[in-house]
């Protein structure tokens, strides 16, 4: 099981993927720069994420908590999401996903 | 400032979070008082600003506790010992004035509060809590700061430097919302802008907005900044994109981006305590830093096998004591005692 990982400069990796953890963690284990500040936790939007546009209809839709910590983003788009409310399962397997840029 | 304003404690302690909390308790057994300092207006640290309302499920003792619960059992626990508290604050410098047998520190916070102590104790967390700046290309150049501009602000010290300004404010929560209503009145324009047509601010706030969109007083766009335009360090308009990808220009002398707070480490990388990847490196037989006297735990600190935990936290508090004690009482003997037998300490608790 597999997630690919486009980061800030353009490169694309392929990481080992895990089911039930969270797309965050598996970014932040393979040591992508991700800051995740509050662990998962939904409540700091440092782990956005672009969604390849055909995954985007095959992801559970955001809940509202995840729409509203949006808000926090930079240059958020209609394939915006947060890594940390993405639960890693065998249907993502090939899911592909672009580092959104961070805040400083 | 004056001798007159000046401090003089033990210890202070950097950082009201958990741990910087539990580490009163654990000084106030052995008689030693606390200050301590923190950026955020609110005591508690990541568990009250990031996770108030979710459970935490390795609290020793606890089964489940949301972090705000954990918060207010702390805040009870220290009560007998009388912390003073020094919030809206950060330390901006440290400035040893003692020797290795006995240390001692000046700390000036950003709000001129001055102390005199024998010992600091470092419970910073991820860092201070500090605006995030989103990257919009070239916004150093009118950021409101001496030598830059005077454009770009991420947090509101005085209103009157707004007055008479075109001023553009960005988000959809509480600060955004808060000041737009307070520098309506006062600025020459406001228009408020927000990704989408829904506000998480409170309600009552957001009807308010709207009914001075309603009237003309104020403007509300849909979209996102993507660049700034002006001549040097003067800001004359954002430059926009809505929903539908299509740009335009909002004409604006100021700028006043509130997309929540992120932790940065701040002035603390600045007092020589040999960081290690924004870590400070501590012992782990009394969590003290390269410079005598100045000790680091919680999540600030790294040593061999560490592990981001509050537990370990309580843990490195409870070791640090006992070496501030040396420090602080240096002819006294320090006797291990346990609360449950010990009626010294029971009457430091107020229970005996």
């Amino acid at each position: 099981m597999h997630v690919r990982v486009v980061d800030r400069e353009g490169e694309e990796r392929e990481l080992e993927a895990l089911e039930g953890w969270r797309l965050m963690e598996i970014i932040r284990d393979w040591g992508l720069p991700i800051k995740a500040e509050c662990g998962g936790a939904c409540a700091c939007a440092t782990c956005h994420v672009y969604v390849a546009q055909d995954w985007v209809e095959k992801l559970h839709p955001p809940r509202e908590d995840e729409l509203d910590r949006l808000d926090e983003a930079y240059d958020v788009r209609p394939n915006s999401r947060l890594a940390c409310q993405i639960l890693f399962s065998p249907e993502l397997d090939g899911l592909t996903v672009v580092l959104a840029p961070e805040l400083a | 400032m004056t001798n007159d304003n000046i401090i003089t404690t033990d210890v202070v302690i950097v950082g009201a979070g958990p741990c910087g909390l539990f580490a009163v308790f654990e000084l106030g057994l052995l008689d030693i008082r606390a200050h301590l300092v923190d950026i955020l207006p609110k005591v508690g640290g990541q568990c009250a600003e990031l996770y108030p309302e979710k459970p935490i499920y390795d609290i020793p003792g606890f089964p489940v506790v949301t972090g705000q619960g954990l918060v207010d059992n702390l805040i009870e626990q220290i009560k007998p010992f009388g912390p003073t508290f020094h919030l809206n604050q950060m330390i901006q410098a440290l400035e040893p004035t003692g020797t290795a047998e006995a240390p001692r520190f000046r700390v000036v916070t950003d709000a001129g509060t001055v102390f005199d102590t024998k010992t600091v104790l470092i419970a910073a967390g991820g860092g201070s809590f500090q605006p995030k700046k989103p990257p919009i290309p070239g916004i150093d150049a009118y950021e409101g700061k001496s030598g830059g501009g005077a454009g770009v602000f991420y947090a509101v010290r005085k209103m009157e430097a707004f007055r008479g300004r075109d001023v553009l404010i960005v988000g959809g929560g509480d600060s955004a919302l808060d000041w737009t209503l307070n520098l309506q009145p006062i600025a020459r324009r406001v228009t408020l802008m927000h990704r989408r047509d829904d506000f998480r601010a409170a309600p009552h706030s957001v009807e308010q907005m709207r009914a001075l969109v309603a009237s003309g007083q104020m403007d509300m766009k849909l979209g996102q900044v993507t660049g700034l335009r002006g001549e040097g360090a003067t800001l004359e308009a954002a430059i926009c994109r809505d929903a539908a990808g299509e740009t335009f220009e909002i004409a604006c002398d100021t700028l006043l981006p509130f997309f929540g707070l992120t932790m940065k480490l701040g002035p603390i990388a600045d007092w020589g305590l040999n960081l290690n990847e924004n870590l400070i490196p501590a012992d782990t037989e009394k969590f003290e830093t390269s410079t005598p006297g100045i000790f680091a735990i919680g999540d600030i600190n790294t040593y061999p096998g560490k592990l981001k935990l509050i537990l370990s936290g309580f843990h490195e508090a409870a070791l640090a004591a006992q070496k501030v004690h040396r420090y602080v009482y240096p002819d006294k003997r320090l006797t291990f005692q346990y609360t449950t037998s010990s009626t010294s300490l029971q009457k430091k608790l107020g229970v005996a």
